[in-house]
């Protein structure tokens, strides 16, 4: 039993849910009323929830996440829409300085549900700044929690979890996979849903782990079973801070190899980071160094050149090849 | 909350009535001859044009996304006229028809939305900065530049003036505020145009500013005026005076054009979602080329063959457009990493060789590399 959702309309009815379980949850952001977003991930919530919970803000990024840390404060749980990846820089100073340390400043006594839904990633012809991967200015962040979803069941649930969770968390939406639909059980208890905090083994596999997560996950699926002469296992990393270790190493100690893809750089990326500690944790298991696909050390290109900057089925598949090559 | 000012009806700059009365202002006398009236119908009509038919270029899917400025032609071409050779403007991204006076050619602003190229004019070369996307951002750059126009000593008759353009929803953005500030104590060399359009995507101005918006200019100490951003004439004549008046050393002035934007946001928008079709025809009834033909025919200061050249010049340009547009050569593979630094960098180095072994190694297995 389930609905056929799209993700885009998965993290529509998990916001719906959100709101009609607790009177606190409001929606902020610029377009997100009437419009229901340039998305449309925020359709209909206005006409049905009314201006005092789904807030058209002005057009101020900064703005919106410093008056929802004020909200926050006041006891609501605001959920804000930042309208494309590249729009979230002007929010920089409230986000790092302000919305991630709360906590520890008031050693303890405030708390910031404050939940940043970030459209991000490329792949759809836009212009300048509507197809980054900030993910690891966030993940460099102490203080927030940052995951990203790959398929409709995820988006249902993990927006919920985000949103009852105490602590700030940034909501990374694959926006080149908003249409990829798929049957979700909303009628669940939301106690039966996978932690957000969790990884998830999306494939299994016997001869090498593909990490990948949000957009990169179905570019995963497909190049593991591209690859008819291995057994590919693909984890679907869900949570970029914190990462599920032992997921990733129980993983990675039964297969010997690690290729980790993602949008998001090469360097500085959020693959370094798993790379080192798989390598620390898995040492005598590898057959191989743990390889990383990313994007390059460039600013995202035109548009007419992003199907060669965003790593795609072959250059994930040359990522496995070499990792075979040891 | 009292509210006062923003029930006060607030004086609009108004020359060239709606009707086609060139009725003038006595603040802002305007010495125009005919000739130039008529040049002015000609940009009207001419950046109209390459905007109809960049709209239909992204439905036919040669351009991944336009922004249209139909309904702001008066607007940006009574203040891109404005500017002297000399003077610097700092785009938003829809300012189609300042690239016009400035000299951009529009296929270079169609290669930003076909997605070849992230801009590519020399800013210095057109006095005309890149589009900024980012709301408000450019705002900062334009004070900035100003600031360094003074340390320059550029100022009289013979120096420069600096002009930001951006829309009614950057005014809330911290940055155009931070630039309203830095421009005033610094009496900075800059004239801020906003281009109020009454909509930022679904958002209208009453979502963005309590107060009129050229209003606000009062609260960081210089002169903010608002003038009808339908009539070209008036958008020219108030715009020449405060890049003058910056000129001179008197510091910046908020001019707010009173327009509207009669498209959608960008070619991805549907404003039949949030916005009365009512409000659109009122404005249509304002149109800012049918006023200035009405004054020409009016007083007899343009035959038909005069409109009847135009036209044909409007299709010639729409013909080339489109040519031009469809010829843009797609980037090569390794475009990536050019212009990433000024200076040789090891780590790019790497990648691109790494990257180019990698598009070797496809050759001779077909373009689509086996896929």
């Amino acid at each position: 039993m389930g609905t056929n959702l799209t993700i885009g309309k998965a993290i529509n009815a998990g916001l719906r849910a959100s709101m009609e379980h607790d009177p606190k949850v409001l929606v902020m952001g610029e377009d997100v009323g009437k419009l229901g977003g340039v998305f449309r991930v925020t359709d209909g919530l206005y006409k049905d929830f009314g201006a005092d919970r789904v807030i058209d803000t002005p057009l101020a990024e900064s703005g919106i996440v410093g008056t929802a840390i004020g909200m926050a404060m006041r006891g609501y749980r605001p959920v804000v829409e930042i309208q494309f990846d590249g729009f979230f820089f002007p929010a920089a100073n409230q986000t790092f300085t302000q919305l991630a340390k709360m906590r520890r400043r008031s050693a303890g006594k405030l708390s910031m549900p404050i939940v940043m839904r970030i459209p991000y990633g490329g792949g759809i012809g836009a212009v300048e700044h509507h197809s980054e991967s900030p993910e690891a200015y966030f993940t460099h962040t102490a203080g927030l929690r940052v995951v990203t979803v790959a398929n409709p069941e995820d988006a249902y649930w993990m927006i919920q979890q985000a949103i009852r969770s105490d602590d700030p968390v940034i909501f990374l939406e694959p926006k080149r996979r908003y249409y990829e639909k798929a049957e979700v059980d909303t009628a669940a208890p939301i106690e039966e849903a996978t932690p957000m905090g969790a990884a998830r083994v999306a494939r299994h596999g016997t001869d090498a782990t593909l990490l990948a997560y949000g957009p990169m996950v179905k570019t995963a699926l497909q190049a593991a079973e591209a690859d008819t002469d291995h057994s590919i296992e693909v984890v679907d990393l869900r949570s970029l801070s914190p990462v599920d270790y032992p997921t990733i190493v129980e993983s990675v100690k039964r297969t010997g190899r690690l290729v980790i893809a993602h949008e998001a750089p090469l360097s500085g990326g959020p693959g370094g980071e798993i790379a080192a500690r798989v390598t620390e944790e898995c040492f005598y298991h590898l057959e191989s160094p743990v390889i990383r696909v990313a994007a390059f050390d460039t600013p995202y290109p035109q548009s007419r050149l992003e199907e060669h900057y965003l790593p795609d089925l072959d250059r994930v598949l040359d990522g496995v090849d070499r990792a075979f090559a040891y | 909350m009292s509210d006062t000012t923003a029930h006060e009806e607030p004086e609009l700059i108004q020359l060239l009535t709606p009707e086609g009365e060139l009725t003038g202002h006595p603040d802002y006398p305007l010495d125009i001859s005919a000739e130039e009236i008529r040049a002015l119908y000609r940009d009207l009509v001419l950046v109209r044009r390459v905007d109809s038919e960049a709209v239909s270029l992204q439905r036919q899917g040669e351009l991944g996304l336009w922004a249209s400025l139909l309904g702001q032609e008066a607007a940006q071409i009574g203040s891109g006229r404005a500017l002297g050779e000399r003077d610097m403007a700092f785009p938003s991204y829809r300012e189609h028809g300042v690239a016009w006076c400035r000299g951009i050619a529009p296929k270079e602003l169609l290669g930003m939305f076909r997605g070849v190229t992230n801009g590519g004019w020399d800013p210095h070369e057109h006095g005309f900065h890149l589009y900024t996307i980012v709301i408000g951002s450019q705002a900062l750059h334009a004070t900035g530049y100003a600031m360094g126009v003074q340390r320059d000593g550029a100022v009289g008759e013979d120096g420069t003036a600096v002009i930001s353009y951006f829309g009614d929803g950057a005014t809330s953005q911290g940055d155009t505020n931070e630039a309203f500030n830095f421009a005033s104590v610094n009496n900075a060399p800059v004239v801020f145009f906003c281009q109020n359009n009454q909509w930022a995507i679904s958002e209208s101005t009453e979502r963005q500013s309590r107060v009129p918006i050229y209003k606000r200019a009062a609260g960081f100490g210089f002169p903010g005026v608002r003038v009808d951003g339908n009539d070209v004439l008036a958008c020219l004549a108030v715009t020449r005076a405060a890049l003058n008046n910056a000129r001179e050393g008197n510091g910046p002035t908020l001019v707010e054009a009173f327009t509207y934007r009669m498209g959608a946001h960008t070619t991805n928008d549907d404003p039949s979602r949030y916005r009365a079709s009512a409000e659109l025809d009122e404005w249509k009834a304002k149109d800012p080329i049918l006023r200035v033909r009405r004054y020409l025919e009016n007083n007899g200061l343009a035959d038909d063959a005069f409109f009847a050249s135009v036209d044909t010049e409007a299709e010639a340009i729409g013909e080339q457009v489109r040519t031009e547009c469809r010829a843009l050569p797609d980037p090569e593979p390794l475009d990536i990493f050019h212009e990433v630094y000024a200076e040789p960098n090891v780590q790019i180095d790497r990648q691109r060789s790494e990257f180019a072994e990698y598009l070797a190694s496809f050759e001779g297995v077909g373009a689509e590399g086996g896929r």
